[in-house]
């Protein structure tokens, strides 16, 4: 039988969906909820030029675009099964939704993060 | 039957193929106790009722693997489900989901056990040995890594519960698949590389969405989920690994 190129897909799927759990609550806990309130962290800290300056850190533009693309590409291939599951097989048509919007958010999010600059 | 005195009733989903054209329901009083399984209920139905119905079965202590039928929709065997969990209001059997009825509340099992002949279901030896050297030994770690998978009793209730195997009967299915990985995780076997070409594909580990289901309905504890994920992780290991590890790239 032909080999599958899923392990593609599932491992974006897998690694996003690691993050995800490991930080995701995290992020919006602090970008949602406690920076907005007020609480524990400095009113500043997600102030235009402190946000420009950590997406212009290295560091931070592999931070910034491992947690968007590897999400987007979580939350496809999750949408991509969870649609067949519910008994939508257009394949192809699923498959641009899903991985293609994932794939033009990495793009995005990578060109965007070397737009700011270094 | 002393304390025959309560009544339930079984529906039965008949389908001869000589004069039905398609399966219908018919219903049948049983008398019955306690202790008396789905199964009994079915078999006092054929030897007092009704002659003609026809279901398969044989051990009736869930070993057997030939009385899976869906009784109230759900994959069970007929012989580990008592009546009086749906007394009083009756209960519905039907033939396993997904698999094509041959008669009544018996199905075809050509497609399972065609698929689990593809994967090689017995131990191909790492190396060989002679009478001499004696028994291929496992410590109980070893053992540990397939045991619970060798619990399958090809009774397909997780085929009926699968839908992705409801979607597309291409898909290897998850008792073959947990099957694969009882062969493949034990110590004295070396016929992973062949079996493993099955699971690469997507009719393989990957026709899977991890619904889980099919563990969920196994009558032995199988966890056929499980084996399909530790598989998911080898295959995507290989997929990318295949090109640097010498000898890997064609499998």
């Amino acid at each position: 039988m032909k080999r599958s190129n899923e392990p593609i897909f599932w491992s974006l799927f897998g690694a996003g969906g690691m993050l995800a759990a490991l930080i995701g609550p995290a992020l919006v806990f602090i970008t949602g909820i406690a920076v907005p309130l007020g609480l524990i962290y400095a009113p500043d800290t997600m102030s235009y030029n402190n946000m420009l300056a950590f997406a212009q850190n290295w560091a931070g533009k592999l931070v910034m675009f491992g947690v968007v693309a590897l999400f987007l590409w979580h939350a496809a291939h999750r949408i991509a099964i969870l649609l067949h599951d519910f008994g939508v097989h257009a394949v192809a048509a699923v498959k641009l939704f899903s991985y293609g919007g994932a794939f033009l958010g990495t793009v995005i999010a990578g060109y965007a993060l070397l737009a700011v600059g270094f | 039957m002393a304390d025959a005195e309560k009544i339930i009733e079984i529906e039965v989903l008949r389908y001869r193929p000589e004069q039905d054209k398609e399966p219908v329901l018919q219903t049948y009083k049983v008398p019955f106790t306690d202790d008396m399984s789905v199964l009994q209920g079915l078999q006092y139905i054929k030897d007092y009722l009704d002659g003609t119905v026809s279901f398969r079965w044989s051990c009736r202590m869930a070993i057997c693997g030939s009385c899976g039928m869906m009784i109230e929709g759900k994959p069970k065997l007929s012989c580990k489900t008592f009546l009086r969990e749906y007394y009083p209001q009756g209960l519905r059997v039907e033939a396993l989901a997904h698999l094509p009825i041959e008669r009544d509340l018996v199905v075809d099992a050509a497609d399972f056990v065609a698929k689990l002949e593809r994967i090689k279901p017995y131990i191909i030896p790492k190396e060989a040995r002679t009478l001499e050297q004696g028994e291929y030994l496992q410590t109980p770690q070893q053992r540990d890594m397939y045991e619970q998978f060798s619990s399958c009793i090809n009774c397909m209730l997780c085929y009926a519960a699968c839908p992705q195997y409801g979607l597309n009967p291409k898909f290897t299915g998850p008792g073959v698949l947990a099957l694969l990985h009882r062969y493949n995780a034990d110590s004295r076997d070396g016929g992973q590389d062949e079996r493993m070409k099955l699971g690469y594909a997507d009719e393989g580990f990957w026709g899977c969405t991890a619904v889980g289901y099919c563990s969920e309905v196994c009558p032995k504890g199988v966890d056929p989920a499980n084996a399909i994920n530790q598989n998911k992780m080898n295959s995507a290991i290989n997929y990318f690994t295949r090109f640097v590890t010498p000898g890997r790239a064609d499998k």
